[in-house]
């Protein structure tokens, strides 16, 4: 094991299923900082077949742009004292290989299920399906439906300790009948994590042991008003690396490389997410948009929470997000007129070539357009997912009588939400961050006052890999060289009519004050630089900015690189029907926002 | 010098092509290293488990969970015929006795005393696979499959729908720009292969669905098409299941003509066997849709290497991008420098002299490397 106190040199590199990323992190004047990055296409695919080929090449595009060595041949060259070249430690996050693919059980899916749902998304899995008692599928279809999935891993659960027994045999009956064989490699048994009731242990063991690689952890919900996530999640990354990765071609040179565990790239993120909300004691919302899937994260109250959309990203999954939203919800943020088979076709065509970038402002702007529903759709999804436990009991007062919860309601509260912190290509490559923070206001619809912020350049997942091991290296690379607080949103709630007046705001600066009025449809930017500034907004008597209607908020608001955004276009966003009005609509917003050159804005 | 791969296809004569023949599930492997199949060689097969029917016996006996192994009257692992009593309670003094039969043809699979339930599976399911492509066996994998080794033209297509077809090629067009009538689509075409040059219609694709074609090969289709072919949208690039026609683009979606090499090389084989796969799946472990026409063997083969898919001065490459989306041109600079792109986005880029001489700077990931003999 490697002594922290003596890391200066830290290369971090992540394997995404488009493009392996590596960075370099070095201890400057006893501050550690980013200082080089390079990334190429990943190389998991024929005909390379080896993951280490794409490590490799970013790492010299590395050694080229810090003018450093860190390779000699294929090996790592170590710091000494007597040369500045080397490194000191490796460590790597993995997507590639269609990352961790689980198929989840339990006895009632909208409880044990979901726990165990939330188990697995939590250690970074893409859950295929989950398989209940009361799913409504017939014995038949279950079997069928794990035959046909080939998951790379299971994980069973199902009722409370001392509940039902033989719902959760049945659970097992089915995946012994089914005996499905993993994704990769015929050698080898399935690997399934039985986390249900204690008392069903043994029974779950003569049923499947033989036909599994079966692990028992403590149950994920040992009552009904408590999860135990955590025994399941460390067993699902102990059981990625030994399992899965080993199979996937290339990882086993990979997992000898690197210094310690290889994490799944979601999961690493989720690690760094979780640091932020606890460090600033705060509620974040987080999301990684990547070419195949894209990932949700929040904190609410200290609670975690992710959701990975499997089939809505960028590239691979493109066509996706075009058939889930509706041509004419991705059309409507296009500004300007194009045929919607010519459209299909641009957005088909980048499926099938998923490593091409934008060279045209036209296609830049199609492609921020799907990003936006991309990030809508997941976002719509987490919220359905990021519930309260479901099936407790709630204790009632008097006081209740007008405010009653229901236990399952989603925990994301947007006029609480604090931060939203953007990651993945469309967002932390976006040509101008002003277009980054557009895409996030414009998906996620924050209400009232709320922090925006973007990964710089997509290094969360290695961060969260180092927050690990090395909290202090990774959070001072985080606040320093990842995070860039692009600034605020302040949006008023529900809708209105046109140009009504909704608020009066005031903003000091120490160079100046900004002092003026927000109608409904107007989106405004205050380009005001990062701090936090004395600010005073007074909405109109029925106009609530996330303190009630007609309330007022007096306190500090924070810039950032693009500044204060004060958006009254509503909740949900107002479009004309009429395409000339429309097309109007969106170039006065990108024209307000500065979102593309004035003279392109046209285009 | 780091290096930048593309997204090459191939499109080469007398390729040594590998193919790995594998079975779902273990089973038995008919041949034997070095032996000569054809492509429709049934190289190995297997079972698959039948279906299963689960029967609640406790519920129907109106007994405990536990008690059912008192009352079966087969054991796991019996063969059991459709209607045959498999179960039957006590009764009451040895009468009103309650039976429980099998509603299948089939095999017990599990009789279980918790939950009180008999699986019972219907007759497992023969899987053949065959060769696919003519060729010599180079290696066998013990109970899983086999690797063949072939050489000859081999051609792959940027995205395809339908599963591996054999049959003799047809070219309906003489050039690549052209595009296919629909009174070209004749009954003598049925059980070919045919190539049609540039895009074809929804409507050209089911009168040769309608013949018995059992596979197009052309340069674009439109995007919803596809989609009217399949029945749902095409939201990720993971094809091949599909029962219809294949279908091979080489190009991508929209009114784009097959590059003129391609067509070339397809022409040369035209009336020769072919075997074709529409399967794609554009995620990791990228497959591509391909053509195989085994050659003679008497040309020299290919292989190629790594190295074949960097981006060098005086590669030959294929835009894949707007705004000079299918222009074929030769590199004729690798700036160092990132550069920005009307887009304002700051990439690593590639000066490329077009074949009408004129040079554009294009952003390396949108380029293509054309990998052809």
């Amino acid at each position: 094991m490697v002594d922290l106190k003596n890391i200066k040199t830290i290369l971090a590199t992540d394997c995404g299923s488009t493009t392996t990323k590596a960075i370099l992190i070095e201890c400057i004047n006893g501050e550690y900082r980013l200082t080089f990055r390079g990334e190429a296409p990943t190389t998991v695919e024929a005909p390379f077949e080896d993951v280490t080929r794409g490590v490799l090449n970013s790492i010299i595009e590395l050694e080229e742009l810090s003018g450093k060595k860190i390779l000699d041949g294929e090996k790592f060259i170590n710091t000494s004292s007597e040369n500045t070249d080397g490194i000191d430690i490796y460590i790597s996050t993995s997507s590639a290989g269609g990352g961790l693919q689980m198929m989840v059980g339990g006895v009632v899916r909208s409880m044990t299920g979901e726990s165990a749902q939330r188990a697995a998304l939590g250690a970074g899995a893409i859950v295929m399906d989950i398989l209940a008692s009361n799913d409504g599928r017939l014995y038949h279809e279950k079997v069928k439906r794990i035959r046909e999935l080939r998951p790379d891993m299971v994980l069973l659960s199902g009722g409370v300790d001392g509940g039902t027994v033989s719902h959760v045999v049945e659970l097992a009956e089915i995946i012994k009948t089914a005996n499905p064989k993993p994704r990769l490699g015929m050698n080898y048994k399935l690997p399934v994590i039985y986390a249900g009731n204690n008392k069903a242990q043994e029974n779950v063991q003569d049923v499947i042991g033989d036909i599994s690689d079966l692990l028992v952890v403590p149950n994920i919900r040992p009552t009904l008003e408590e999860e135990n996530l955590k025994p399941s999640r460390d067993k699902i990354h102990d059981l990625f690396m030994e399992h899965v990765m080993a199979q996937a071609p290339g990882y086993n040179k990979l997992m000898e490389w690197t210094d310690f565990p290889i994490m799944p790239t979601p999961g690493a993120v989720g690690e760094i997410i979780k640091k932020i909300s606890e460090v600033e004691n705060i509620s974040v919302v987080g999301v990684d948009i990547g070419g195949a899937t894209t990932d949700v994260f929040s904190v609410f109250n200290g609670e975690f929470n992710r959701t990975v959309s499997a089939n809505l990203g960028m590239s691979y999954s493109i066509c996706n997000v075009l058939s889930e939203a509706g041509v004419s919800n991705v059309s409507r943020w296009v500004p300007f007129k194009i045929e919607s088979l010519k459209l299909t076709n641009r957005i088909a065509n980048k499926m099938i070539r998923p490593t091409t970038i934008p060279q045209s402002l036209e296609d830049l702007k199609i492609e921020q357009a799907l990003a936006r529903e991309a990030l809508k759709l997941s976002f719509i999804q987490h919220k359905e997912f990021a519930v309260s436990l479901k099936g407790v009991q709630q204790e009632r007062t008097i006081s209740d009588t007008f405010d009653q919860k229901m236990s399952g309601e989603t925990i994301v509260n947007m006029k609480e939400l604090d931060l939203i912190v953007g990651s993945g290509g469309v967002l932390s490559h976006a040509p101008r961050r002003s277009q980054a923070m557009r895409m996030l206001i414009d998906s996620f619809l924050p209400e009232g006052i709320t922090q925006i912020a973007v990964d710089s350049i997509f290094m969360m997942p290695q961060l969260g890999v180092l927050s690990t091991f090395h909290e202090k290296a990774a959070l001072e690379v985080f606040h320093k060289d990842c995070l860039i607080k692009l600034g605020s949103c302040v949006a008023p709630l529900g809708q209105y009519k046109i140009n009504q007046d909704l608020l009066q705001y005031e903003i000091s600066t120490d160079e100046k004050k900004y002092k003026g009025h927000l109608k409904y449809g107007e989106l405004l930017l205050l380009p005001i630089s990062s701090g936090k500034y004395s600010c005073v907004i007074k909405p109109n008597r029925n106009v609530d900015i996330g303190f009630g209607k007609g309330n007022d908020f007096i306190g500090e608001i924070y810039g950032g690189e693009v500044g204060i955004v004060l958006d009254g276009r509503g909740r949900e966003i107002y479009f004309s029907a009429d395409e000339n009005e429309r097309i109007n609509q969106i170039l006065e917003w990108s024209h307000q926002t500065n979102e593309y050159n004035k003279e392109e804005i046209n285009v | 010098m780091s290096k930048s791969y593309t997204p090459g296809l191939k499109v080469v004569r007398d390729a040594k092509v590998s193919k790995e023949r594998r079975l779902p599930l273990k089973g038995n492997v008919h041949v034997n290293i070095d032996d000569i199949v054809s492509s429709d060689t049934i190289i190995a097969s297997t079972e698959i488990p039948g279906n299963v029917q689960m029967i609640n016996i406790a519920n129907q006996l109106n007994i405990d969970p536990n008690q059912i192994e008192n009352c079966m009257l087969v054991k796991i692992n019996d063969n059991v015929e459709k209607n045959q009593l498999i179960a039957q309670s006590k009764g009451l003094f040895g009468m009103f006795k309650t039976d429980v039969k099998s509603p299948i043809d089939g095999k017990i699979i599990n009789v279980s005393n918790i939950t009180g339930q008999v699986v019972v599976s219907e007759h497992p399911i023969p899987i053949n696979v065959d060769a696919y492509i003519p060729g010599k066996v180079k290696d066998v994998y013990n109970n899983e499959g086999i690797l063949i080794d072939s050489i000859g033209t081999f051609v792959q297509g940027i995205i395809g729908i339908g599963g591996e077809k054999q049959g003799k090629m047809h070219v309906l067009v003489d050039n690549p720009s052209d595009k296919v009538k629909i009174s070209s689509i004749t009954n003598s075409l049925k059980d070919k292969i045919v190539v049609c040059g540039s895009y074809i219609d929804l409507e050209i694709y089911k009168k040769a669905k309608s013949i018995g074609v059992k596979g197009i090969v052309c340069g674009g289709i439109d995007y919803n098409v596809i989609s009217e072919i399949l029945g749902y949208s095409l939201g990720v690039a993971i094809t091949g299941t599909e029962d219809t026609t294949t279908l091979i683009l080489t190009e991508g979606f929209g009114n784009i003509n097959m590059a003129l090499k391609t067509f070339n090389i397809l022409k040369e084989n035209n009336n020769k066997d072919v075997s074709i796969n529409g399967a794609t799946q554009i995620r990791a472990g990228v497959l591509r849709p391909e053509i195989f026409i085994k050659s003679d063997g008497s040309g020299e083969s290919k292989d190629f290497k790594e190295n074949d898919l960097v981006i060098s001065i005086g590669s030959i490459v294929r835009v894949i991008r707007e705004p000079y989306f299918g222009k074929i041109g030769k590199i004729s600079s690798l700036p160092y420098e990132l550069d920005q792109m009307e887009s304002e986005t700051k990439v690593r880029v590639a000066e490329v002299k077009f074949e009408d001489s004129t040079k554009k700077i294009i952003p390396r990931a949108n380029l293509e490397v054309i990998l052809s003999s």
